[in-house]
């Protein structure tokens, strides 16, 4: 029997990780993503799971690289301060091909700037925080429903590529609180065991893969390592094909799968002049906005990305094919805007109404812009 | 010719990474030795050990040993160790680290773990001096020695580090040097018998790069000064400050129990959910 | 159709959980989508506090409410602050133990503003014993008044949310509130 939730975002962000066999969390108390934590605390140990407070969010985004070799599914979640923080240890998920989740309640930033706000400042720390190559996948849930949904998703996904998956949630989703509907047959992506054979290669040269991982204590005396590695593990620093190997293999598994990964959802594009382009909580005015246009008789669609990163090139491309402009709304400066623009531009003019200072772009605020766009 | 003797301890190694990156005269062998004579010694099975790491000379231990191994960002093993031992508690986790890794880029991490007091054993091998980077000064380089970011000798106090994690709240701690090798022995054998934050502290000889910056070249004539300016703890508990200066005070520190944090972690999921915390859950099947 | 409610209050009063309530009846026991909102200040206690809730027949896609039609106030600071929000010809609740309606009476007039008084505080002192539920009273009262959810709803609702053992007093005190206006 599916059962029924009236919760925070928040809330149902915990309760996805549970429901997607998250037994480890690991985290360091930051508004507006502290619900997350909360709630794990109470609920973790109802299952046999494991919460711990850590000394800081350097220390969490270690501690659920740990507890994944450890064979739990982790999880930790913060906000922008703490997700600056957990950059290094982010990139050694990346180069060791760890599966863990890492959700961002974004808040106005950057520093400290506004706690209890919105914004959607950390899409790029979520592609280019770490330093160096790597292709992340992150998720941006719309509603509480979809905070519970990505969740879910982003575990699979981790476990599927063996890497590093975001949920880019927002204040706004983070805190409100909607229905949430749990069906009783939800999809999980268990961890595979590798065969223990003489030439099992934890690091398998795979080409647009990767290959299952054990669980330290085994017995398969795997070497983990953040140095450029061989397909065993060893350190192989110095060799210039092996590195070359190692991070295009890691690059190619998430982008050349853009087609099993990349999410969008879209109205009234088919035949759109203006198609509006969003993720995360201000896709909640685009659709309201959208609706009055088309009301008002504009040709106005939008596009809903649900997966920022890998970035959904082909979605986007076809759903634009009959506009003559595309509006990125998004709660920062100008972000995503350039990937829509990288995309967009040969056939469409493409503008950024981009709003910070916390609070939610309104469906008439929208609506300006696209009178504006539209020349009334 | 009868053939060269081999090591005892080399079935423990990945005989396939070897040689090793270590220098000339360098104590990580001698440590490596003494490790796997306590771990015989306590009776421990090695394949339930679980080695973690940081970035550092030290850190490169576990790639060396045929267990499975974590070697992870620098300062940061022991919030690794954290997870994996809180995700797995059945592993005896084993933690490689030196003094600028444990103690200057990961201080926080380690006098949080010592709080915990979290089953963890944790070898940090204090050469007084970075060395993987070059030989720059570290959080234990004594006040006027010299290293590359010292050139006019290091003007702070350092840390003592198996003090430090005694009063932090670890169970076990303990400091010995690269010449009493069986006093060592004895006391990772104590660290990885006791069950909880266990911390043996290797005060040890950096020739390449601490010996050559402070007119001590070879692996010797580090030893004999290590040897004379050694004090046991009993003896330095009588003398005073200005007696101990550029002293090394070994013996322990800590030897103690209190609850365990994972322990913890187990009451509060047998009393919610009726069991223990659950181990391997990630995995679609059974081992 | 899309209600707008805001209710406006310290910290301290329950007004979070008042919204909660009405959420939550209009989504689980009433069929009904609703969203719910709230103010985040940096003060624990006593400082303003701003619950919002909106309810419709239909999928709500903008969540947050920017004009009210109806308007709860359980302090004067936030009947004050805002009262001018409130749409044209919308509903004003105010508790007047801790409000004073006369301060807003000029927007009440000039926007035909339909006006109750439920004593909530008074009440949940007086009747409940307790004044930590005016809250509950003031959902009760919300109840009559505007119909936006059910009666059955809202008590489901309040067994749902508050903690276990005070189920009985809460709803006591629902109860009271409801009988409060005609």
């Amino acid at each position: 029997m599916a059962e029924e939730f009236f919760i925070q975002g928040n809330e149902a962000c915990a309760k996805g990780a549970i429901a997607a066999g998250c037994r480890f969390f690991a985290g360091y108390p930051i508004t507006p993503s502290t619900e997350v934590a909360e709630t794990l605390a109470r609920e973790l140990p109802k299952v046999g799971g494991s919460f711990v407070q850590m000394e800081d969010e350097i220390a969490s985004a270690g501690a659920i690289i740990g507890g994944s070799w450890g064979g739990a599914k982790s999880m930790t979640a913060t906000s922008g301060p703490g997700i600056s923080l957990m950059q290094e240890n982010i990139g050694y998920a990346f180069i060791s091909e760890t599966p863990i989740v890492i959700v961002d309640v974004q808040r106005g930033s950057p520093s400290t700037a506004q706690p209890t706000m919105a914004a959607q400042g950390d899409m790029m720390q979520a592609r280019w925080g770490s330093h160096g190559d790597y292709e992340p996948i992150a998720l941006s849930p719309s509603s509480v429903q979809e905070f519970f949904d990505f969740t879910i998703k982003a575990f699979n996904l981790a476990e599927e590529y063996r890497c590093p998956v975001f949920v880019m949630a927002d204040e706004v989703i983070g805190h409100m609180r909607e229905k949430i509907v749990v069906e009783d047959d939800i999809e999980i992506v268990a961890r595979k065991r590798p065969e223990k054979t003489d030439d099992y290669l934890p690091f398998e040269n795979i080409e647009n893969g990767t290959t299952p991982m054990p669980a330290f204590g085994d017995g398969f005396n795997v070497h983990v390592t953040g140095l450029t590695h061989d397909e065993r593990g060893y350190p192989d620093t110095n060799n210039p094909e092996t590195h070359d190997k190692l991070i295009q293999r890691i690059c190619d598994k998430v982008l050349n799968n853009r087609d099993k990964i990349c999410s969008v959802k879209s109205k009234g594009c088919e035949d759109a002049d203006i198609v509006i382009v969003s993720y995360g909580g201000p896709v909640r005015s685009v659709i309201e906005a959208a609706a009055q246009a088309r009301a008002d008789g504009k040709k106005v669609g939008y596009v809903k990305i649900d997966t920022p990163w890998p970035f959904p090139d082909e979605q986007l491309e076809e759903l634009t094919a009959s506009a003559k402009d595309v509006l990125v709304v998004e709660m920062n400066l100008g972000q995503m805007y350039y990937e829509v623009d990288r995309v967009c531009k040969r056939d469409a003019n493409v503008h950024l109404m981009g709003k910070i200072g916390g609070l939610l772009p309104t469906p008439d605020e929208i609506l300006e812009q696209i009178d504006k766009i539209g020349g009334n | 010719m009868s053939e060269p003797k081999q090591n005892r301890f080399l079935p423990y190694m990945r005989e396939d990474r070897l040689p090793h990156i270590f220098c000339p005269g360098c104590g990580n062998g001698a440590i490596i030795n003494a490790f796997l004579a306590a771990m015989e010694k306590a009776g421990m099975d090695f394949d339930n050990i679980a080695m973690v790491s940081g970035i550092g000379c030290s850190s490169r231990i576990p790639g060396y040993l045929k267990c499975d191994s974590l070697h992870t960002t620098h300062g940061r093993a022991l919030s690794f160790a954290t997870g994996l031992k809180t995700a797995n508690k059945d592993l005896d986790v084993v933690v490689f680290t030196g003094d600028g890794d444990a103690a200057s880029i990961g201080g926080n991490h380690l006098i949080h773990a010592a709080r915990r007091n979290i089953n963890l054993t944790v070898i940090c091998i204090n050469n007084n001096i970075y060395g993987m980077t070059g030989g720059q000064i570290s959080p234990t380089s004594p006040k006027g020695s010299f290293g590359t970011t010292a050139p006019y000798g290091n003007q702070d106090a350092p840390f003592k580090l198996a003090e430090l994690v005694a009063a932090a709240g670890a169970t076990y701690s303990a400091r010995w040097t690269t010449v009493q090798i069986e006093n060592l022995v004895l006391a990772i054998k104590a660290g990885l018998e006791n069950p909880g934050f266990s911390f043996i502290e290797v005060a040890t000889q950096c020739p390449t790069y601490f010996g050559r910056k402070n007119k001590l070249r070879t692996p010797t004539a580090m030893a004999a000064v290590m040897k004379a300016n050694t004090v046991y703890k009993s003896a330095a508990d009588r003398m005073s400050a200005k007696e101990l200066e550029g002293k090394i005070v070994v013996g322990e520190f800590a030897n103690t129990t209190k609850d365990e944090f994972t322990e913890n972690i187990d009451k509060i999921s047998v009393e919610k959910s009726g069991k223990k915390t659950v181990i391997n859950s990630a995995f679609e099947t059974e081992l | 159709m899309r209600t707008e409610i805001r209710i406006g209050g310290f910290g301290g009063q329950g007004v979070i959980l008042a919204g909660i309530i009405l959420g939550k009846s209009a989504c689980l026991f009433d069929g009904k989508e609703a969203v719910q909102t709230q103010s985040y200040g940096p003060e624990a206690r006593g400082g303003a506090s701003k619950c919002e809730v909106v309810i419709s027949d239909s999928e709500i896609d903008y969540p947050k409410v920017l004009n009210p039609d109806i308007f709860i106030a359980m302090s004067n600071e936030a009947l004050i602050k805002y009262i001018g929000d409130l749409k044209d010809n919308g509903t004003l609740i105010v508790d007047p133990t801790t409000t004073d309606v006369e301060d807003v009476r000029e927007f009440i007039d000039e926007h035909n503003i339909d006006v109750y008084e439920a004593p909530a505080t008074k009440t949940a002192t007086d009747e409940i014993g307790l004044k930590i539920v005016a809250n509950i009273v003031m959902v009760g009262a919300i109840t009559k008044i505007t119909k936006v959810i059910s009666k059955e709803a809202a008590i489901k609702a309040i067994e749902d949310s508050v903690p276990k053992g005070t189920e009985e007093k809460n709803i006591k005190a629902f109860e009271a509130g409801y009988a409060l206006v005609e």
